[in-house]
């Protein structure tokens, strides 16, 4: 269990710093984006974060069916728990955005949209499959081969499906990424801090998580 | 090995004509629901989305079965005689098989029930094809899973249903194309290319992960 400090404070600073001066610093002026272009100092690390756990819940699912061990069960639960939450937030940001950008607060032209509304049904299929077996190591082999399958799933539907379609997002359907944004140096000053603390706070999250299961089971023994 | 599993599954099946006569009139009743419920008043893309709405609830509800009999001291019997990387090449092969024999039923019924929108008949065969293979690929895996979890239907619908969608959305918008007569020139190939490696992404993942459900 990784007690160090230094990446819980360089997680709130980085965010406080993204928050702050997302806000105030100089953006390019564009025409339908206007202002609302600060949302890729929120929306966007957000979903990085939550890509970042399901990663992490995958690798742990991995070594809990190569090592047969449930601990590594246990850890591959949380990652998923703390992914779908910042899935919640992620929405939120991406609809207020659709709101003001496309008129819309969603679409189903878009495939990254239908990429997320899967992906959610996917991690809660994850969450009923868990509750409907009582068997620790059993629940143990079964999430975790449904986690890494479910996994590769998602990643066909959010990475590989969207370039290959008209896409609204920018990235996508021929889009170069960011291009459109035309995210210049200010910007990158802010969007790569933004991401680095909002995968850094979603590890704390996941170290808080296994605590709190940790001590669970130490309190059910 | 391999071909003794085969030749097991294809004799079980057999010897229930139960499930196999109850197969047909599962897609015959569905379609036929359709039919009265549209009567023949169906564009072509409705049409196109129906058919796979129909080929996917049948074939979850088909191969939801392939592994409820492989349980208690069947399990057992198939644990100490097959090795799993056998065990799941003979039922995927043998669903492959299952599948396409039911899209083409499928397809023959809502033809004729419905009507014949395809103009370009060979497109949408090897779609079925490959639609086929793909779907028997994820719901073998996923009905090895749904029995170890008690083996309800709830649970196999709720845990297909999100994995399948890619394949479906890349199905759908393929057989559009069938459907719509695109010369053999203007068919996306980058499509096809995504569907056919769907497939070989679940063969592979269903071969690599089935042996971790197979010890009990």
């Amino acid at each position: 269990m990784i007690k160090q400090h230094w990446y819980k404070i360089t997680a709130v600073l980085l965010i406080l710093y993204t928050l702050v001066w997302g806000l105030m610093n100089r953006v390019p002026r564009l025409d339908i984006l206007n202002e609302t272009i600060r949302n890729v100092y929120y929306h966007v690390p957000i979903w990085f974060a939550m890509l970042f756990m399901m990663t992490v819940s995958m690798v742990h699912s991995i070594q809990s069916l190569s090592k047969n061990s449930v601990k590594h069960d246990t850890k591959a639960y949380n990652a998923a728990v703390v992914g779908f939450f910042f899935s919640v937030p992620g929405l939120i940001t991406g609809s207020f955005w659709a709101k003001f950008t496309w008129g819309t607060w969603w679409t189903f032209q878009d495939p990254k949209l239908n990429g997320v509304a899967i992906s959610i049904l996917i991690y809660l299929a994850y969450f009923v499959l868990r509750a409907s077996i009582d068997d620790e190591l059993k629940k143990a082999r079964i999430a975790a081969v449904y986690n890494v399958f479910a996994y590769v799933m998602m990643n066909v539907f959010i990475m590989i499906l969207p370039r290959l379609t008209d896409s609204l997002h920018p990235g996508n359907g021929g889009n170069p990424a960011f291009s459109k944004y035309d995210l210049n140096d200010a910007m990158r000053f802010v969007f790569y801090p933004a991401v680095i603390g909002w995968v850094l706070m979603s590890y704390w999250l996941f170290q808080i998580k296994n605590r709190i299961s940790e001590l669970n089971e130490l309190y059910h023994e | 090995m391999i071909k003794a599993l085969i030749k097991k599954e294809i004799l079980l099946e057999f010897r229930q004509k139960s499930t196999i006569g109850g197969v047909l009139v599962y897609v015959i009743g569905t379609i036929f629901v359709s039919a009265l419920c549209f009567k023949g008043r169906l564009d072509k893309p409705t049409w196109n989305a129906l058919f796979w709405v129909i080929s996917l609830f049948t074939s979850v509800t088909i191969s939801g079965k392939s592994f409820l009999k492989e349980t208690g001291g069947q399990a057992l019997f198939n644990y100490l005689h097959y090795s799993a990387r056998d065990f799941i090449v003979a039922k995927i092969v043998y669903n492959m098989a299952f599948m396409l024999f039911l899209s083409l039923m499928t397809f023959f019924f809502y033809g004729f029930f419905i009507k014949d929108e395809v103009e370009n008949l060979p497109l949408f065969l090897l779609i079925l094809l490959l639609a086929s293979s793909g779907l028997a690929g994820i719901l073998s895996l996923m009905s090895a899973i749904a029995s170890k979890a008690n083996g309800n239907f709830a649970i196999m619908s709720i845990l297909s249903f999100p994995v399948l969608m890619p394949l479906i959305l890349v199905v759908i918008r393929l057989s559009k194309q069938a459907v719509d007569g695109i010369e053999w020139a203007g068919v996306s190939y980058d499509l096809l290319a995504v569907l056919a490696a769907l497939n070989v992404l679940t063969l592979a993942l269903s071969f690599l992960l089935f042996p971790y459900l197979w010890r009990d």
